[in-house]
């Protein structure tokens, strides 16, 4: 017996565009007359692709084709595309609110999706009865409800108001409540989507922390669509690309985020103007070129260490000038935030300055990074500061025989000493 | 990897099922949803009203007043010797009963797309909440209905109590499953193309000068229409009721039999379209 739980075999979904009106009734008639004879149905051998920015030829399209993949017990998938790649497609598939054209889904136990939360909340009821109402529509029954009702009001924190008509909620108490209800759902698998759009920041913490722990503690398997990459890569360990209803890409959470960024136009990891006078900076500073490169090799990997070079041209005479570059995360975490004196002696010359560096093998775990550089004058003063600058991705290398990626940005290698302490007979077979 | 064919699957989903797959049993075991859904309606509708329920006696008896008026007064029409206010009003309410069932569950594809577009349950708790919660509504104006009858038993020293008030529950419960079964083919069948929701409006108001709502079935024996009034199935359920409750009209087993199996006939081929349409609605509605 293996531990899949979804099983997406082979699934298509076909959307015809424009309006419902005469036209589209001669299609259904046609349809139903091929039917009638026993024939295939003419308007599923058409269909473009899902490109939004494309013209068609027909007004079929294909919001997902030949979509096959499978999910295993407690694991959290994250379901990644742009607009329109057929995330929400999948999901509505899933959670059964639309039926697929082609293909099957096989699922083992039960499902709840949390597809926009407060589903069926009753802006005039209060807050007591859509926890029930919600929960019954999620599939919990009475008794699951009360069972569970102070845990939910706990977690939603709006025990104040639970009397209380919901219309009168803030919209972050509202959906606090409805993503309360939905999380304390006992299934076994979960499907979400974008719900953490809103609320604070003390919340989105709360839900992910709430979504990690249902997936590894419960046991329980998590879909997961959002655009927020840190969020997926904080909760998911697995991770599936869609682009333009089609499948295309299948890989651990860090291999898929990379990948999207990738095809989604990733930041280049060279930056280079040719004049000054059109360079980016502004009166103080033009920054020429900034470059990222791996030290011994073609590509920046964990074990080949990286170095960076920038070249710029500096208009100020006579000042303290500093260059102050910051490491950071894809998601914005700063690593580092190191600088440098280029000149100390309040002699700096207008002209173009070269300073580089090096980062050590290890230093950094696989993953996307960026540099912010900072110019400054005696390292108090900025004159010119550009964010992500060049955008650049470190690949995963086996170390030893495990070829994972670590979790971490730092893949430093520390020495660690060992001892080991014989113990007298007895004491070990005692034990 | 490969799997064998036999594993177990709690759920299949798939394009097209069965003509007869229902899925019943789904709905049996969404009965918590289906009573809070009722539950929302009673108590979602008259919230910041002061006169509340009481609103449900309001319509029935200007109704009564109004038809008083117009068809017994202006247009004399006989009442089969009843006493014209309980003659009207035991019309109306069960009537009402059945347009609100009817209006109330066509559009339910329509009317709550928003919520079936983000979760699945059973599609059928809707129409079923809305035949059950406008039965709520029938028994408050049953009430009504009741407090007329005592009035004019005291002021004509008559009252009616018989057996045949035991055909009440099964009458009401055939006119619900008239009106579900209307319904939900018609809500079905507005999922793509609205127009049946435009004939919906008027139709029903029509279908009630077909009935004998206004007017006893007698009135009509002689006259040519008599078939048309007749083969409505409708008509024995309306005029049953009132000889359920008030001892005096036409009663035919016969009718309503030939009445029972045109609502099963309806309601069969209702859960099938109904069914059919759940799945895939969203990409039209």
């Amino acid at each position: 017996m293996s531990n899949t739980v979804i099983k997406v075999e082979n699934i298509a979904k076909q959307y015809r565009l424009g309006e419902v009106g005469t036209g589209s009734l001669s299609h259904d008639v046609n349809r139903w007359w091929h039917k009638v004879r026993g024939k295939e149905d003419p308007y599923l051998k058409i269909g473009d692709s899902n490109d939004r920015t494309q013209k068609g030829n027909t007004d079929y399209v294909w919001a997902l084709k030949n979509i096959n993949f499978e999910v295993k017990q407690g694991e959290v998938l994250g379901i990644i595309g742009r607009n329109g790649a057929g995330k929400s497609t999948l999901l509505k598939i899933l959670s059964r609110t639309t039926a697929p054209t082609i293909g099957s889904i096989k699922i083992k136990g039960r499902i709840a999706s949390l597809l926009e939360v407060g589903t069926g909340f009753h802006p005039e009821l209060s807050g007591r009865d859509n926890i029930y109402l919600n929960g019954a529509i999620l599939g919990m029954s009475k008794q699951e409800i009360t069972r569970k009702f102070d845990e939910i009001v706990d977690f939603a924190g709006v025990e104040r108001y639970i009397n209380t008509p919901v219309k009168r909620y803030s919209s972050g108490m509202y959906v606090r409540l409805a993503f309360a209800v939905a999380a304390h759902l006992e299934s076994e698998i979960l499907i979400v989507d974008e719900v953490l759009a809103v609320g604070d920041a003390e919340f989105q913490t709360k839900c992910l922390g709430k979504m990690k722990d249902v997936s590894t503690n419960g046991g329980r398997t998590v879909l997961f669509v959002s655009h927020n990459m840190a969020a997926v890569k904080q909760l998911c360990n697995k991770g599936i690309i869609l682009k333009n209803g089609a499948f295309e890409f299948e890989g651990s959470t860090l291999e898929a985020i990379t990948h999207y960024q990738k095809i989604s136009g990733l930041a280049s990891s060279y930056f280079h103007q040719g004049t000054i006078q059109s360079a980016l900076g502004n009166h103080n500073i033009r920054i020429l070129k900034f470059s990222v490169q791996a030290i011994s090799q073609d590509f920046i990997t964990i074990s080949s260490g990286l170095s960076f070079n920038i070249e710029f041209y500096n208009h100020n005479a006579d000042i303290n000038l500093d260059v102050t570059i910051e490491l950071k995360t894809n998601d914005d975490l700063v690593i580092l935030h190191i600088g440098k004196l280029v000149t100390q002696n309040k002699d700096s010359m207008r002209g173009i300055y070269f300073v580089s560096g090096e980062l050590p093998p290890y230093f950094l775990n696989a993953g996307i990074y960026k540099f912010k550089v900072i110019f400054g004058q005696d390292q108090r003063i900025a004159l010119y500061i550009k964010d992500d600058i060049v955008q650049f991705e470190v690949l995963n290398e086996a170390i030893g025989s495990n070829n994972f990626v670590r979790p971490g940005f730092s893949a430093f290698q520390i020495p660690f000493t060992h001892s080991f302490k014989q113990l007298e007979d007895a004491v070990a077979t005692d034990y | 990897m490969q799997y064998s064919d036999k594993e177990e699957w709690d759920m299949v989903i798939q394009p097209q099922t069965g003509w007869l797959d229902l899925h019943l049993k789904d709905v049996w075991k969404y009965r918590d949803l289906l009573w809070l859904f009722v539950k929302r309606d009673f108590t979602a509708a008259f919230k910041q009203t002061i006169l509340g329920p009481l609103w449900h006696f309001i319509q029935p008896l200007f109704t009564t007043i109004v038809f008083l008026v117009v068809f017994g007064r202006i247009a004399k029409i006989p009442t089969d010797g009843i006493e014209p206010a309980v003659f009207y009003m035991s019309g109306i309410t069960i009537w009402n009963y059945f347009t609100s069932c009817l209006t109330g569950t066509s559009n339910t594809f329509v009317a709550n797309a928003g919520i079936f577009g983000k979760v699945y349950f059973p599609r059928l708790v809707i129409p079923l909440s809305v035949v059950l919660s406008n039965m709520v509504k029938f028994g408050i104006q049953f009430l009504l209905l009741l407090l007329l009858m005592i009035y004019y038993g005291i002021k004509n020293q008559h009252f009616y109590i018989g057996l045949s008030w035991l055909f009440i529950p099964l009458l009401v419960a055939m006119m619900a499953l008239m009106g579900l079964g209307l319904g939900i083919i018609i809500s079905s069948l507005t999922t793509k193309y609205r127009d049946f929701t435009v004939l919906i409006g008027f139709g029903v108001q029509l279908l009630m000068y077909a009935t004998p709502v206004i007017y006893p079935l007698s009135y009509f024996k002689h006259s040519k229409y008599a078939a048309f009034i007749q083969y409505n199935p409708l008509s024995p359920l309306v005029e049953t009721f009132r000889y359920a409750i008030l001892g005096a009209g036409s009663y035919n087993s016969g009718m309503l039999l030939y009445s029972g199996s045109v609502i099963l006939v309806f309601l069969a081929i209702g859960l099938i379209i109904f069914n059919r349409v759940e799945k895939g609605f969203m990409d039209t509605v």
